[in-house]
């Protein structure tokens, strides 16, 4: 807080107003923009909305439409698969690459843009090369093969309940690099000397990054969580370019079910209730981070 | 941080040397796979595509997709190729960078610098509109654009990327002016400087790293933007969704080479900021935002 | 265009100037034809409104057979700035008259005696309340069956008339080791399928019955049992990697030789010709064994949203006028692979699938066998229709057997109306 030693005068007290004033639009924007929508889809979901909205209410009809239908079932359990495994292995990957590209690597800045240009494409056709790739007729199988290794087999992306994990593998090469990035900062900002202290009391290799290095670098855990949980529930783009929720309905996860009932099936109120069930997920599992988060500071 | 942007001085044997390399090989060639298809691919004659060769290099070397998707090939009634779009992706990207940015590194210094009761509750609040998915506020947002005369327009565009930005923005300048020395701050305070005078002299210039990493974020979101370019860019639609146009044919027949060509050419303006600022990037990073 | 913003958005717009600003004589057309062919025989009705002073205003929205258009459409109306003319499909046409947002066109339709020359089943679609609220453009129909002529003639397969002759000639390909039928497994597609194979099991009566008027009874029977499991043989020829596959590229097997046949809609002729094959020499159209004489169809139109200014309504009657005139009709099926909305049109443009096409319709029409696709939003709303895409796809997709399928096809109607 500022220290007003010399009395409240007018510009001190317009000092202390500037900073609140500074900070309105964004805020007064987040009420209309965010929570003024999230009120509305909430409003939505308690409606018979179909093509457009409907201000007639039928209580939670659309919520019980909802988790009758299987389909929905089906977006829940993979967003659960897809997104435990997306974060986890994202983060695996990129912790990984982060510190063995921090041992003095040669050519480092040749690698770093190769990891991380994935995220600056838009899957709109990416996903076209990625079904390519996977797909067992044209892509990695049949060039296998054609190298004589007959017997390999990768079909994933045709088999009903494989093909979620491709998506995820398309979607972790998205991704990993740009979480890379954010572990090589955490490391490069640990203290040498911290490292070197060890090293003389004999740590091995292993175990030095295992006790010091990877506890040193949690606030870079967290902030990959968030973009990557975030990611994870907003992935749409994906999904349509790479399965089409297919084969059959097999990889959809509630960001394409909630559009396809909002904008394709005319049923704006199922689609409003499945966008309130995300929210609360994400509240639910966000809430937590931003506790310890703010906790932190006082 | 004495040794900041310096490697680790954890020392590794030979062989432990080799298995890393090889491991970095490996996971380059991972990344660089689709980038190989899209390229090889729209550097060949359709025919070959079609006729099933779709890992292979071209047999035939060609450009012509390139220009095809530039300049050539049908975006709707007007076969102008991807080039008018360009300049419309442009118009929106810039101001909407910049503002989010700006707001971003002005928020980020009112919670951290100017903290006063609640600032933690807005905080919050902020950063869990980063959540929100773009579907629900579609049909909200096409309302409040209508009635403010925006609809259809790049302005509206840019009011939404700018709205829809700043989460991220305020998230990153906050973590990083979190680790600045607020002693700083208040001993010009005491002497006498206002709130944009320490803004302007004491927290801009050391700014540089993680501005430019806000940057990159807000600009690959913004670039890469389908949905809003669709539904609010009216006359003025952003290069997605020209690209969009070019690939999504739903009856008509696929020309696989263009639509590579195509997709590049979208992605040009991006690819540059990552390999250009990359180095700026990691260091960004690391000077801040990763801290909690 | 309203305040300041607006005059503002103006302002960038004329510097970018690629497009203009509108103007009431414009029209401005939203719609998914936004690449190669579709989109150049567009340009035939652009440059045909320009000869009337009429500017042209592109909205170009592709993907997912017009969903994106139809969201953007939705953002659009909300906002309270309607496009002129929208390119829409069946029910959405009758939903978006209820909400009661589109013009009526019949002063235009009375003066060209729209009435005599349209197909009934079309004007189903296109008339509101009995007024005309839209122009249809084309009629595809999806009861087609592509195949390979020279792959056919090496086998000693003459062309099926019902269906155990072609199961017979799938099986006689599948024999000889190839694909017998190039299919690629997205929802649409499969149900694009199922639209010849409904046909073929029971004829347009059942096909009325059970997804016109969702009959549950109809919908549960033997007949259903039927047809599934003839999608169920359908699959059996299939080869292993069809999930996800674009249908272009199916009918690429085709073309090279790697499969026989492919059951897709009349859209895919446009594929064969870009190859340089030549229908009746190098490739064969007929109709799925069993449905001679049915014609299962989907039918693009423009809608017309309603105007408030006298010249933007004229110009938006003129535009009516010059989608129904013979000449583009012509020009555009020609150019699109479907076949004129009216059927008075000049047939010579054409090649000989598309004047069988255009014969067929005309009969199905006079006969009265004439019914929308199921698979393509002609049968049912949307809701219905994406309903009946999960059973069919999930059956397809060998979740559950043709008995289950029938069963959960009762339901899944039932629940999305």
């Amino acid at each position: 807080m500022a220290n007003h030693s010399s009395g409240a005068d007018f510009r001190t007290r317009l000092q202390e107003w500037i900073p609140k004033l500074v900070l309105s639009p964004s805020l007064a924007a987040m009420l209309v923009f965010v929570y003024g929508f999230i009120a509305f889809t909430i409003f939505l979901s308690f409606t018979d909305s179909k093509m457009l909205p409907s201000y007639d209410l039928v209580g939670l009809e659309n919520y019980a439409k909802l988790w009758n239908l299987s389909s929905w079932w089906v977006a829940v359990v993979n967003l659960f698969i897809f997104a435990s495994l997306y974060i986890i292995i994202c983060t695996v990957i990129g912790l990984m690459l982060a510190i063995f590209l921090d041992q003095k690597i040669r050519g480092e800045g040749f690698l770093r843009p190769i990891y991380l240009y994935p995220m600056a494409l838009s899957f709109i056709v990416t996903g076209t090369a990625w079904k390519w790739i996977l797909d067992p007729g044209i892509g990695i199988e049949n060039s296998m093969h054609l190298w004589g290794w007959t017997s390999f087999q990768f079909n994933w992306i045709k088999d009903r309940d494989m093909a979620i994990y491709t998506v995820v593998i398309a979607a972790v090469w998205q991704t990993s690099g740009f979480v890379m990035a954010m572990f090589l900062a955490g490391l490069r900002g640990i203290d040498n000397e911290i490292l070197k202290a060890a090293q003389i009391d004999g740590a091995s290799n292993f175990s030095l990054y295992r006790r010091i290095v990877i506890p040193l670098l949690r606030p870079a855990f967290l902030s990959a969580f968030v973009i990557l949980a975030h990611l994870a529930v907003k992935s749409y783009d994906l999904i349509i370019a790479l399965t089409g929720g297919g084969p059959g309905r097999a990889t959809e996860l509630p960001a394409t079910f909630m559009y396809s009932y909002t904008f394709t099936r005319n049923s704006m109120g199922i689609g409003a209730a499945s966008a309130v069930i995300m929210l609360m997920t994400i509240a639910a599992i966000m809430t937590p981070y931003l506790y310890a988060e703010l906790k932190e500071k006082t | 941080m004495a040794s900041t942007g310096q490697d680790t001085a954890v020392r590794t044997g030979p062989f432990t040397r080799l298995f890393i390399y090889g491991i970095l090989l490996v996971f380059a060639l991972f990344y660089l796979m689709p980038l190989f298809v899209v390229i090889a691919n729209s550097l060949k004659p359709l025919g070959e595509i079609t006729g099933g060769n779709m890992m292979a290099l071209p047999v035939v070397w060609t450009l012509e997709p390139w220009r095809q998707a530039w300049s050539v090939a049908q975006i709707g009634v007007e076969p102008t190729g991807l080039k008018p779009y360009f300049l419309n992706s442009i118009l929106m990207v810039v101001p909407a960078v910049a503002i989010s940015t700006v707001l971003g590194a002005l928020n980020g210094y009112v919670l951290t610098k100017w903290s006063f009761r609640g600032d933690k509750i807005i905080f919050g609040l902020l950063l869990f509109s980063c959540f929100i998915p773009f579907q629900i506020v579609l049909i909200p947002m096409a309302t409040v654009l209508g009635k403010l005369g925006l609809a259809g327009s790049i302005p509206g565009l840019i009011l939404v990327h700018v709205v829809y930005g700043i989460g991220f923005s305020t998230l990153y300048f906050r973590n990083y002016y979190a680790s600045f020395p607020t002693e700083l701050v208040r001993a010009a305070m005491i002497d006498g400087a206002g709130f944009f005078r320490i803004f302007w002299r004491i927290m801009l210039p050391v700014s540089g790293p993680i501005i430019v990493v806000t940057v990159i974020w807000q600009f690959t979101n913004i670039w890469n933007d389908f949905l809003f370019g669709a539904s609010f860019g009216g006359q003025t639609q952003p290069m997605t969704v020209a690209l969009n146009n070019l690939v999504q044919s739903s009856t008509g027949v696929k020309e696989y080479n263009v639509h590579f060509a195509g997709a590049i050419l979208a992605a040009l303006p991006t690819l540059v900021v990552y390999i250009v600022a990359g180095r700026y990037f990691v260091r960004g990073l690391m000077a801040g935002s990763v801290k909690g | 265009m309203r305040g300041y913003f607006g005059r503002k958005t103006a302002i960038v717009a004329a510097l970018l100037a690629s497009t203009g600003i509108a103007r009431a004589e414009d029209v401005e057309v939203l719609h998914w034809w936004t690449s190669g062919g579709e989109a150049s025989a567009l340009n035939v009705l652009k440059d045909d409104l320009a000869t009337k002073q009429i500017g042209w205003i592109d909205m170009p929205v592709a993907g997912g057979g017009g969903e994106a258009a139809m969201t953007t459409l939705r953002a659009r109306v909300t906002a309270g700035d309607a496009p002129t003319a929208v390119q829409m499909l069946g029910f959405d046409i009758q939903d978006w008259a209820a909400e009661g947002q589109l013009a009526n066109l019949d002063a235009v339709a009375a003066e060209e005696g729209w009435d005599a020359v349209v197909p009934v089943a079309l004007q189903a679609f296109s008339k509101y309340d009995g007024s005309w609220v839209a122009a249809p453009v084309n009629v595809h129909s999806t009861n087609w069956v592509w195949a390979n002529k020279a792959m056919m003639d090496e086998l000693g397969i003459a062309q099926p008339t019902n269906w155990d002759e072609f199961v017979a000639a799938m099986q006689k390909v599948k024999d000889s080791g190839k694909t017998a039928l190039a299919h690629g497994g997205q929802p649409w597609q499969e149900a694009t399928m199922f639209d010849g194979v409904v046909l073929s099991v029971g004829g347009v009566e059942f096909y009325r019955k059970a997804f016109i008027d969702l009959d549950p009874e109809a919908l549960g029977s033997d007949q259903m049992v039927e047809a599934f499991n003839r999608m169920a043989t359908l699959r059996s020829f299939v080869d292993e990697n069809f999930s996800g596959r674009d249908w272009n590229l199916a009918s690429a097997m085709v073309i090279n030789g790697d499969a026989a046949f492919q059951i897709m809609g009349d859209w895919a002729k446009g594929e064969f010709l870009k190859a340089g094959k030549v229908p009746g020499t190098d490739f064969l159209c007929f109709r799925v064994p069993g449905t001679q004489g049915d014609v299962s169809f989907n039918s693009d139109q423009f809608a017309m949203f309603a105007q408030t200014d006298p010249a933007a309504q004229a110009a938006q009657g003129e535009m009516a006028r010059a989608i129904m005139s013979p000449g583009f009709q012509s020009a555009f099926n020609v150019v699109k692979g479907s076949v004129p909305a009216r059927t008075d049109v000049p047939n010579d443009a054409f090649d000989a699938c598309g004047k069988q096409a255009m014969a067929e319709l005309a009969e199905a029409s006079a006969n009265g066998t004439l019914v929308g696709s199921i698979a393509h939003g002609h049968a049912n709303k949307a809701a219905v229709k994406n309903a009946i895409y999960d059973v069919v796809t999930a059956n397809f997709n060998g979740e559950y057997d043709a008995a289950t399928a029938a069963q959960n096809l009762v339901n899944a109607v039932e629940a999305a109306q």
